[in-house]
């Protein structure tokens, strides 16, 4: 008999697909898509079932269905789509810990897949270039969704001393980018202006969304146990993200950075929240080797391949911007050099 | 549940920069976003601008630029030396009619002709002048420009910026580094060309110019051209833009962590062990090597297994003499202290032009680790032991540097 997974969180992008991904994996026999809102994504051979992970009706779920695997993807980045700050730190901390409480009582439950995020590294001047999995954050987060996951990695860390038996893995992904997915940071690299801390260049590492599926998928068939860092590999400077983007950086001074964040949010042209500032100031880089050795998940993309991918995508005309540089590059020493040299592309 | 919409302010809900009522995208927009090149009646006023005012900086870096390594070979453009990305060159055929057939000399679009007899003229001169060097430096800095323009280089993990590094910042260093300080460099041979070692300095000078020339002098002396990796103290990183340069120009934070992934990757690392003791004690003490922190610079080497290079560095001191601290001006402005000198902060600005002291650099015999076992990183008094060994080399050789030196500034 095959796997019977629950996926959680498939009104948004990633859950969806997760759901879909795994309803067509081998030795998987049923995915019961679960989320508050019937999914606007195709779920594939996955069985849409709604339910709020905040409510007992999941635990009755859980008990009569077989469960034998939970996949929880309703850990929220994204504020505004839920409708704000207090809808998703509900979403993301009670939801868990209700799902949590229901997992603890179900007993064909064997594996527990969570999405956790590499904010919860913080970010400061402190921190070392890369982050292992066994590291503490320098400055831990204060606030926003960095804390959401702090808390939610807390109670699972809870639910696997209480339940030895069920093999935890918790995948701490780096920002999702790709053609598709939207996040806070997606949002950002496609204003026309990208506000920057002046006097800092944050080191940036993205995850693909397909890649982030197929740790995902992964972790769940694999079984195993344990916390990943998942990220692409090579970091982008954020200057360089903005330049790749086509964008201009618009520097403030440290001190405006914070109260022009909220001003950002409230017009609701991306979200600042003061974690994500000091993550554009001091940036954050993990080390995947273990998810490589353990999991053998090596990314298609790289950071910066992913970061492309996404701009080809959104900014469909950048390419041409790109080329007409690298052809006045061109034309300008063919002129002064009178053909001497030529620039090898 | 929808997501925002994203609506650029001014653009009256046109994508794209601007009001909206311009017909050509300004001159500062034009390279930025993507814009079908077929402008090249209304392109090329700007497009004048550009080279004329860029050639004659063009022209410079030729005299000071001592290596062209990069090879300007007959290539047809389309397989770029860009990262392997997913994305297709898609650009290339351009399907507008005035545009020329792009091939590999002719470009894309034509200058006017007044333009581009002025640009090769200017060519000529410099050609006539310096040579096939001056054709190297204007393919080297306009090549410098489109990278930068359009994001295409590599930072690695710790933020090292290469292309920046060895294309900007040390260029710019030289005439510091040569005229005005005069490195003489000692026991060059000292440094590894291949693999893991740890650069241990003694710390002076008020602010790290001391690291910043050694940091030259491993690129100058070796032969591969290495980039010392610094390790920084925290407070470093948290400056803007001296954090942001130190990161690009290959620094990273002091912490074991990242001294052990540096030196297992093979990488040159360079610490100041004295840390703010070193580099702010008043001038009265110069030349006293400091306490050397608790040494744990010591234990990633030997953990690495990387030998020691004890380095000298005589002539940091002079640079701006301490001869008074504020601390309750560098308590207000949260940095470990505030240095006057004899002429910082009475000149202001000009203050902090550095004294044009003679430095030495000399490179000691390297201390090999290598036969240290893994234990011996953890055993206190293996590390104090080595520790001690690494700072009476310094000291002594900074004592024999001083008696051969004539005079603080010849």
């Amino acid at each position: 008999m095959g796997r019977v997974v629950l996926v959680t969180g498939v009104g948004r992008y990633l859950g969806a697909r997760t759901a879909a991904r795994l309803a067509s994996e081998p030795g998987v026999e049923r995915v019961i898509a679960v989320d508050i809102v019937p999914s606007p994504y195709p779920l594939g051979d996955a069985e849409f079932l709604r339910a709020d992970i905040r409510s007992p009706v999941i635990s009755k779920v859980l008990a009569s269905d077989e469960i034998d695997t939970v996949v929880h993807m309703n850990v929220l980045a994204t504020p505004t789509a839920v409708g704000g700050r207090s809808p998703q730190k509900e979403i993301n901390v009670l939801g868990t810990m209700q799902l949590l409480g229901a997992c603890q009582r179900a007993p064909a439950l064997k594996s527990l897949v969570v999405k956790s995020s590499t904010t919860i590294y913080g970010a400061s001047s402190r921190d070392p270039a890369l982050f292992t999995e066994d590291m503490a954050p320098k400055a831990p987060p204060r606030s926003g969704y960095a804390k959401d996951s702090v808390e939610v990695e807390g109670y699972v860390r809870g639910f696997g001393r209480r339940r030895p038996d069920v093999a935890v893995t918790t995948l701490r992904f780096a920002n999702f980018i790709g053609p598709n997915v939207r996040t806070p940071f997606t949002e950002y690299f496609t204003l026309p202006a990208m506000p920057t801390v002046m006097g800092f260049d944050a080191r940036l590492q993205f995850i693909h969304e397909d890649d982030g599926l197929e740790a995902v998928r992964r972790a769940t068939v694999l079984d195993r146990g344990g916390t990943y860092n998942v990220a692409g590999d090579g970091v982008l400077a954020l200057s360089q993200a903005v330049r790749r983007a086509g964008g201009v950086a618009a520097p403030l001074p440290a001190f405006t950075a914070g109260p022009v964040g909220s001003l950002f949010r409230r017009a609701r042209l991306a979200d600042f929240s003061p974690e994500q500032v000091r993550f554009l100031t001091f940036g954050r880089a993990v080390d995947t080797s273990r998810a490589r050795e353990d999991l053998g998940f090596v990314p298609r993309y790289t950071t910066e391949q992913a970061f492309d991918e996404f701009i080809r995508v959104r900014r469909p005309n950048l390419d041409a911007s790109h080329e007409f540089v690298a052809s006045l590059e061109q034309t300008l020493v063919s002129t002064v050099t009178r053909g001497r040299v030529h620039v090898s592309r | 549940m929808s997501h925002a919409d994203v609506v650029p302010i001014g653009a009256r809900g046109k994508p794209g920069r601007g009001s909206g009522t311009r017909r050509t995208p300004s001159s500062a927009s034009r390279s930025l976003v993507g814009d079908k090149p077929t402008l090249t009646p209304v392109d090329d006023p700007p497009a004048e601008k550009e080279p004329t005012a860029q050639d004659p900086a063009a022209k410079k870096p030729a005299a000071t630029e001592p290596t062209v390594t990069e090879p300007t070979a007959k290539k047809p453009p389309k397989p770029g030396p860009k990262k392997p990305s997913p994305k297709q060159p898609t650009a290339t055929p351009k399907p507008e009619p005035s545009a020329e057939q792009p091939e590999p000399d002719a470009p894309d679009f034509e200058l006017p002709s007044s333009v581009s007899e002025l640009l090769a003229l200017l060519g000529d001169t410099a050609y006539s002048v310096l040579g096939p060097d001056a054709d190297k430096a204007v393919a080297e800095v306009l090549g410098f420009a489109r990278r930068r323009l359009t994001g295409d280089y590599d930072i690695d993990s710790f933020g090292l910026d290469s292309d920046l590094t060895e294309s900007l910042i040390l260029p710019l260093l030289r005439p510091l580094y040569d005229k005005w300080f005069r490195v003489e460099i000692k026991g060059a041979e000292n440094i590894p060309t291949e693999g893991g070692a740890l650069i241990v300095a003694n710390h002076s000078g008020t602010i790290a110019v001391d690291a910043v020339m050694t940091a030259f002098a491993v690129h100058d002396e070796t032969p591969n051209n290495r980039i010392l990796r610094m390790l920084g103290a925290d407070f470093v990183f948290s400056l803007p833009f001296i954090g942001e340069m130190s990161r690009k120009t290959g620094s990273t934070l002091a912490c074991a962590e990242d001294g052990h992934r540096l030196l297992t990757s093979g990488e040159l690392v360079g610490v100041w062990p004295e840390g703010f003791k070193g580099i702010g004690k008043p001038y009265k003490e110069r030349y006293r090597l400091q306490r050397f922190g608790r040494g744990g610079y010591v234990s990633s080497a030997i953990t690495a297994g990387v030998p020691i290079i004890p380095t000298a560095i005589v002539g940091a001191e002079e640079i701006y003499p301490i001869i008074g601290d504020l601390p309750l001006v560098a308590r207000l402005l949260g940095s470990p202290y505030f240095p006057v000198t004899p002429l910082f902060p009475w000149l202001g600005p000009l203050g902090m032009i550095p004294l044009p002291s003679k430095w030495i650099i000399e490179f000691g015999e390297p201390i090999p680790t290598d036969e240290m076992g893994a234990d011996d990183a953890d055993d206190p008094m293996v590390v104090f032991n080595l520790g001690d060994q690494v700072r009476e080399a310094i000291q002594h050789n900074l004592y024999t540097l001083l008696q051969e030196r004539r005079s603080v500034f010849f």
